[in-house]
């Protein structure tokens, strides 16, 4: 049962997703398209509330569930892993008009579609991780 | 009560609603990062044996593969009990814009154009999809997170290479936007 608890907070994640229309490909054209303040409005909220969170959980040093310190590791600096690999996502995001997330809360949904693009979105994984040494970093 | 569930969630209480995932997934002991999972699945599959960057302890992720099955299920909770049927309301600039690319106005969530049963099984729209998921996940990977990864968690963390990445999802974005589409379409 240690598991339920990621479970629930999958399907609140799904249902959010959903209800937000942040898994809708129309809502991710108007986002690139600027016409519209709702993807970044929801976005800029996490993001603000997020900031505001850590920064307080570094500030109290405050602990999980269990205990144990909440930790933050900073990522390795680089330009052209972050800023060639972003774009690459980026056109597969404007194309596909979903992340990962969104693409499984699409398949519950009912867009069967989809699966496609999941199933291609691991070969793409698969793909990085067998060439990934040829690539700048 | 239900009625205001049925309608799409303002701005602020998703993106409320998001944060506190996060914040859930810390006191978990975890770190909010969907796109890792295209890795686990990768390795659980046996890809280890084959790519050493799929050689890992990938059982050590398995509530992360726990929230994605949640994920497919709040999406059909979402369509089965807590939608109003109503299409997505987009702007109208957008609708205009997209009707010049041969995309009609939403008439649910997603385009026929690309996401019917019928478009899957045409050259076009198959590759369309198989392009896409496929440079999501290879650039996810690459750039080591994605939407939730990067713009979320990674931004919360005031990460320069989080911002990096989000810069770089707006690059490919808009040139996909812009400049790709007008002549796929």
């Amino acid at each position: 049962m240690k598991y339920l608890k990621f479970l629930i907070a999958g399907t609140i994640f799904g249902i959010v997703m959903a209800k937000s229309e942040a898994f809708s490909w129309y809502r991710i054209q108007e986002m690139f398209r600027f016409q519209s303040f709702h993807m970044y409005g929801i976005i800029g909220t996490a993001v603000t509330l997020g900031v505001i969170g850590v920064a307080l959980i570094k500030k109290y040093q405050i602990r999980d569930f269990y205990g144990n310190p909440i930790m933050f590791y900073p990522k390795d600096s680089s330009t052209p892993r972050y800023l060639i690999g972003g774009t690459i996502f980026g056109l597969g995001w404007a194309l596909s008009g979903a992340c990962p997330g969104p693409m499984v809360v699409n398949i519950g949904y009912g867009y069967l579609a989809m699966v496609v693009v999941f199933l291609f979105a691991i070969l793409g994984t698969y793909l990085y991780g067998a060439i990934k040494d040829k690539l700048p970093h | 009560m239900i009625e205001i569930i049925q309608q799409p969630w303002s701005w602020w209480v998703s993106g409320t609603l998001i944060a506190a995932i996060m914040f859930l997934l810390l006191f978990f002991g975890q770190s909010f990062g969907f796109s890792a999972n295209l890795r686990t699945i990768c390795s659980a599959a046996g890809g280890g044996k084959f790519v050493k960057f799929f050689d890992f302890n990938w059982r050590s992720q398995i509530w992360n593969l726990i929230f994605l099955i949640g994920a497919v299920l709040g999406g059909f909770i979402a369509s089965q009990f807590l939608s109003d049927g109503n299409p997505v309301q987009i702007s109208e600039s957008t609708i205009s814009d997209l009707a010049k690319l041969g995309i009609a106005k939403p008439s649910s969530v997603q385009p026929d154009e690309l996401f019917s049963i019928k478009s899957l099984f045409s050259l076009k729209g198959f590759l369309i999809l198989a392009v896409g998921g496929l440079m999501v996940g290879f650039g996810s990977r690459y750039a080591g997170g994605c939407t939730s990864g990067h713009a979320i968690s990674g931004l919360s963390d005031l990460q320069l290479p989080s911002l990096i990445a989000v810069i770089g999802f707006f690059v490919g974005g808009l040139l996909m936007t812009y400049v790709l589409l007008p002549l796929i379409f």
